[in-house]
């Protein structure tokens, strides 16, 4: 491989995104994997002194590379996925698909490795776009609404940040992407604006809106990018930050309730996608060299089992059109491998021992009970346990066992099956071998902050939690007490944008339409005819009513002044008059103004 | 394992032989495998405690023999029941609620289809 160490990664995607744009049919697929390919490399050969991406902005320097141990592991699993991703939309062949993807991963990584806030904040909102054109790709009215949903939340969030980054920068004079902390009106604001995207409760309702609506290919970026450059940011600008433990905490436990009540599997699974990104909000609300760097082994793990799960569960989507427990089941004789795969990524997320979730997860649990938040160490085991409940046995179990549902298809296409291959051999390899690499590229390596997950307790109490847990599903499941899935729709916090919404539009409606009617009704029916009457009709009135008299005087009959009085009339409405007459009416007219 | 014929109830191909998790023996293994499994771990954490290995734990509790199986399986009842009996009943709405479903099978262009050449 040519050595790319000095390129910027985003280039060579956003550059490849345009190229595949333009690549005709046949070539396109072997572009868009060549360019996610040199886009990793890129990131693989990232060395400290790479650059010089710097540009000068008004009065600001704008750094767009700074690489270090947390912007090289967060690129390192960003480009990675990129190639996986691609891999799996191979058979699309779609234009439209290879480009949002490309895009996406560029922003991400442009995240990643950003060294000042104005820099960060470019790439943040192409993050949007990435995520706007992966919903859009599915082609459906119900992608397109969530599309637009989508945009409208992350561009208010994106105000929202770009507001903070304003008052900040204008606060301090500072537009270092480094520690902020919470003091002053701007990095609340930028807090509150990372938190969209990072899906916290209530803020993050968008998440498992929109998610489910993706394209099969699409929500594997969707579910890898957003919400970890969010981690990352955060994990930047407010470690240590004691609310996040308390913010990571309600979303490593809420969403799994939805969870086990939740019918469409791609909602289940981007609910426990926030359920894990809780874990690494934890982790970064903690502070501690421990907990950090398990914020950072947990979101590179995190990646690759949850874009495994979301592979899965899109390849029985591509086969079978479906992706709801009430009618998926026994997809295990027609989809063996995709049924391995998935279970590989169920093993992970559960954090079984030898899979990636188990050298990841634990070390935020550890540096919690080291901290001595005892509740929020009892709530992340609660979520542990629930984690597995809901996506470890959940998610295979409706899909791939469970009642025959009837579906025979065929088995995954070869590239949806290489690409879950990959990320399945490393779900099991970081977690067999976490010293092979994973460990080696985590930011704090002092001895305060080594981590050893097998030991002889930690392997045994994990195992024990776990089969325990399966034990209630089995004897829940036998007794007929486990929910049964209905098809339905859950209350979340998306009630309020869109019930609220159309509330809100609604109102709109009623008041600014209704004044216009109101206006239109007064002004333009009434008021603009009664003028237009006013000025036709008024002298010629006036005309009448003033010759009555002289006609009177001259001793007309009443007869002969009406019939007078009407040719007048119509004479003065048109405008026409022998001259003699008007003139003789004129001068009459400016002798009564005299006179009077 | 052969013991389940060929007509199970599971299988609803006719003329297709169920499956290997299709096969009521099969599934009681897989059953039996799991509770003893669970048993295994209660008696390994009962032999920890008696001959005083220490799992180098952070809470005292956590010695406790069978407190991660306590833990896990009560917390699974819990989350369960929760959702179920509190959470469905205050959320669940039909499926129409937000706009009209859409046609299933109109919903992916390439479905069940797509050239296998990678």
């Amino acid at each position: 491989m040519p050595d790319l160490g000095g390129i910027h990664p985003s280039l060579i995607y956003f550059a490849g995104a345009l190229l595949v744009a333009l690549a005709p049919a046949k070539p396109r697929k072997w572009v868009a994997l060549g360019v996610a390919v040199l886009g990793f490399g890129a990131a693989l050969g990232l060395s400290e002194s790479a650059g010089p991406y710097t540009a000068r902005l008004l009065n600001f320097d704008l750094v767009l590379m700074r690489v270090d141990a947390w912007s090289a592991i967060f690129a390192n699993i960003f480009c990675l996925l990129s190639v996986i991703g691609v891999l799996y939309i191979l058979h699309e062949n779609s234009r439209l698909q290879f480009s949002a993807g490309l895009l996406y991963a560029g922003a991400a990584v442009g995240v990643a490795l950003s060294g000042d806030l104005i820099t960060l904040f470019v790439f943040w909102e192409i993050l949007t776009l990435g995520a706007v054109m992966c919903l859009i790709t599915r082609r459906t009215v119900a992608s397109g609404r969530a599309a637009c949903r989508y945009f409208v939340i992350h561009a208010l969030g994106g105000v929202i940040l770009m507001a903070g980054i304003v008052l900040h920068v204008a606060e301090t004079g500072s537009t270092a992407f480094s520690d902020i902390g919470l003091s002053g009106l701007g990095s609340y604001l930028i807090f509150i604006g990372i938190g969209v995207n990072c899906a916290w409760p209530v803020l993050g309702a968008w998440l498992t809106d929109t998610y489910p609506e993706a394209s099969i290919g699409g929500v594997v970026f969707m579910a890898t990018y957003t919400t970890k450059t969010a981690v990352y940011v955060l994990a930047r600008t407010f470690p240590g930050e004691e609310t996040l433990v308390w913010v990571g905490m309600a979303m490593a436990t809420i969403p799994i309730f939805y969870a086990v009540i939740e019918n469409d599997l791609r909602r289940v699974l981007a609910y426990s996608l926030i359920n894990q990104v809780g874990f690494m909000v934890v982790g970064v609300g903690l502070g501690t060299g421990l907990s950090l760097n398990g914020t950072a082994a947990h979101a590179y793990c995190h990646i690759l089992y949850k874009a495994l799960l979301f592979m899965s569960i899109g390849a029985v989507m591509f086969r079978t059109g479906k992706s709801k427990a009430t009618e998926l089941g026994g997809l295990y004789r027609s989809m063996p491998l995709t049924c391995i795969f998935c279970c590989i990524g169920a093993a992970s997320i559960s954090a079984f021992p030898l899979f990636s979730g188990f050298v990841s997860k634990s070390m935020i649990m550890s540096a919690a009970a080291k901290e001595g938040f005892v509740v929020v160490w009892m709530a992340l085991l609660f979520a542990s346990a629930g984690v597995f409940h809901h996506a470890g046995i959940k998610i295979p179990f409706f899909a791939f066992f469970s009642h025959d549902s009837g579906i025979r298809c065929k088995e995954a296409p070869r590239n949806m099956l290489i690409a879950m291959g990959i990320a399945a051999f490393l779900c099991i390899f970081v977690g067999s071998f976490p010293n092979a690499f994973l460990y080696g590229m985590l930011p704090d390596q002092s001895p305060k902050a080594a981590y050893e997950p097998y030991t002889v307790g930690h392997v045994t109490d994990q195992l024990s939690l776990l089969l325990f847990s399966a034990l209630a599903f089995t004897l829940l499941m036998r007794a007929g007490l486990y929910p049964a899935e209905i098809r339905s729709v859950n209350l979340d916090f998306d009630w309020l944008y869109r019930k609220g919404g159309r509330a809100f539009y609604g109102v709109t409606d009623r008041v600014l339409n209704g004044t216009n009617r109101l206006v239109h009704a007064v002004f333009v029916r009434g008021f603009i005819p009664s003028l237009s009457r006013f000025f036709t009709e008024a002298p010629a009135r006036l005309l009448c009513w003033m010759m009555v008299p002289v006609w009177v005087g001259s001793g007309l009959t009443p007869e002969q002044i009406a019939s007078k009085r009407e040719v007048m009339y119509v004479r003065a409405q048109r405008g026409v008059f022998p001259v003699g007459v008007t003139v003789c009416l004129a001068v009459l007219l400016l002798a009564f103004l005299f006179l009077f | 394992m052969s013991s389940s014929s060929s007509s199970s109830p599971e299988s609803k191909r006719a003329g297709e032989s169920p499956g290997w998790f299709d096969r009521p023996t099969n599934v009681r293994k897989v059953l039996l495998g799991l509770y003893g499994a669970c048993a295994l771990f209660v008696v390994i954490d009962v032999v920890f405690r008696v001959v005083g290995f220490d799992k180098h734990p952070y809470f005292e509790w956590e010695r406790w023999p069978g407190f991660q199986a306590v833990y896990g399986f009560v917390a699974c009842v819990l989350l369960v029941f929760v959702a179920k009996y509190v959470l469905r009943p205050l959320v669940m709405r039909k499926e129409d609620y937000y706009e009209p479903v859409e046609d299933e099978e109109a919903v992916e262009t390439s479905k069940g289809g797509g050239d296998d050449h990678a």
